[in-house]
């Protein structure tokens, strides 16, 4: 297994392109959380159960990403400032189908 | 003015905890919690979640854990302030400490312990023009006294438990509940999303949704909201109301502790690993609100630091006397309510 590079511009504009691991079962919220590129209590707030939107992103690239779940939809519907590209990083699996994959993280709220 | 031994702020479960191993120390606690129940986020995120990390327990749903501690400290009869932020602290001549909530309670206490969490609970806002003109003048993200809204036209906005439990307990006191949601899926407990559906069938409550709300209006107060219904086409509509309750959940903040004068790195207060103790003496932070090298974010390490700070507190408030620790198989639990539980004898009889 492989690293991925995701482009990941942070809340204040700021692009970062990081190589994300494939092989320790992190999702796209704790890679955003092991980089720092926002700051701890403000993103992962719920630790991953789709149940804060605090690691809402928007995805800019044309990835086919794994559908939603129920939790993440009513998450989002209840969420802040979401558009038609919003996910919950908590929810992505990094996997090596994300390579080159964009996002961008939403206002925090 | 509350007096107490540990003043205790955050009444989650490392708060909780703490509040027994003080209590074996015979040292008194009294809790603040800005929520209205104790429990911190496993009362309010999660309660329905299984939590699996808990030594002894291979699975608990946080909120039975919170209710297990809630038992396991009775007999230390903690005080609580509930649904009150701390505020402002205030350092005595005597070395003690006043906190005063936002409420303006007051409370004393030679030792004040920081289990806050990721901070208070602080209702999430709409991104609506206007908003701040109508808060407490027709808007409220908090139910306080469903009184408030007797014979009133209300809206609701939301699509959770509380957007849910609040329409259908509204419904039968206000004279008119609107409730908006985003989707027409809610996330609730079943029974309350077939009693709303039971309602909106009785016309006892107005659904409209998928739908926003985009905008408030009114002279002084708040006297009208317009919604956003989107469906094949997009329909605007706008409602006379009396009052408009956002319940888009809570998101935690630091908030006032940020200005108490104590380290703080990344959101988090900095704290030694000897006891615990902030920068300030006296002042302990314990849980996920504290960071050091090495620090997990986990309750099972939260109760540790409880552990830790409550010896040291009490060296702090006994600096001459003596004390050795005494497992509680040994010494038993000795409640301030006057209940004592010990290990039964064992039973010593000759075999002839």
């Amino acid at each position: 297994m492989s690293d991925v590079k995701i482009k990941i511009t942070d809340r204040e504009g700021f692009v970062h392109e990081i190589d994300a691991p494939t092989d320790m079962n992190m999702n796209l919220m704790e890679v955003v959380r092991s980089y720092e590129l926002a700051p701890e209590g403000t993103i992962g707030i719920c630790g991953g159960m789709a149940m804060c939107a605090s690691c809402q992103c928007y995805v800019k690239s044309d990835h086919q990403l794994p559908e939603k779940s129920d939790d993440e939809e009513a998450m989002l519907a209840e969420a802040f400032h979401v558009e038609d590209n919003s996910r919950l990083g908590c929810q992505i699996h990094i996997t090596e189908d994300l390579e080159g994959l964009e996002v961008e993280l939403a206002p925090e709220s | 003015m509350i007096t107490t031994d540990i003043l205790i702020i955050g009444a989650g479960p490392t708060g909780l905890f703490a509040v027994f191993e003080a209590g074996l120390l015979q040292l008194k606690c009294h809790l603040i919690d800005a929520l209205p129940q104790a429990g911190g986020q496993c009362s309010e995120i999660y309660p329905k979640k299984p939590i699996y990390d808990i030594p002894g327990f291979p699975e608990v749903l946080a909120g039975d854990l919170v209710d297990n501690l809630m038992e396991q400290i009775k007999p230390f009869k903690p005080g609580f302030t509930l649904g009150e932020r701390a505020q402002h602290i205030e350092k005595q001549e005597d070395g003690s400490f006043i906190v005063t909530t936002n409420k303006g309670t007051k409370h004393h206490a030679p030792i004040v312990a920081i289990a806050g969490g990721l901070g208070s609970f602080e209702p999430r806002k709409p991104l609506l023009e206007n908003l701040k003109k109508y808060e407490d003048n027709g808007i409220a993200y908090i139910i306080k006294d469903p009184e408030v809204y007797r014979d009133k036209k209300v809206v609701i906005a939301g699509g959770g438990d509380s957007a849910l439990d609040w329409s259908i307990f509204l419904a039968n006191i206000a004279s008119e509940v609107t409730l908006v949601h985003r989707r027409k899926e809610f996330r609730g407990a079943l029974d309350s999303v077939e009693k709303v559906q039971a309602f909106k069938n009785q016309g006892k409550i107005r659904l409209i949704t998928p739908a926003e709300v985009t905008g408030l209006e009114g002279e002084d107060k708040l006297e009208a909201v317009n919604i956003r219904k989107i469906t094949t086409d997009i329909e605007d509509i706008s409602i006379q109301v009396d009052n408009f309750i956002p319940l888009f959940g809570l998101s935690p903040k630091l908030g006032p502790i940020a200005d108490w004068g104590l380290d703080i790195e990344r959101n988090a207060i900095k704290v030694n690993t000897f006891d615990y103790q902030t920068n300030v003496p006296g002042i302990y932070a314990i849980g996920d609100v504290n960071t050091y090298p090495g620090k997990l974010k986990l309750i099972l390490c939260g109760f540790h630091e409880a552990t830790l700070m409550c010896q040291s507190a009490y060296q702090r408030i006994y600096p001459d006397k003596k004390y050795v620790m005494k497992y509680t198989t040994v010494g038993g639990v000795t409640g301030f309510d006057g209940s004592k539980k010990e290990a039964p004898k064992a039973v010593v009889k000759a075999i002839d």
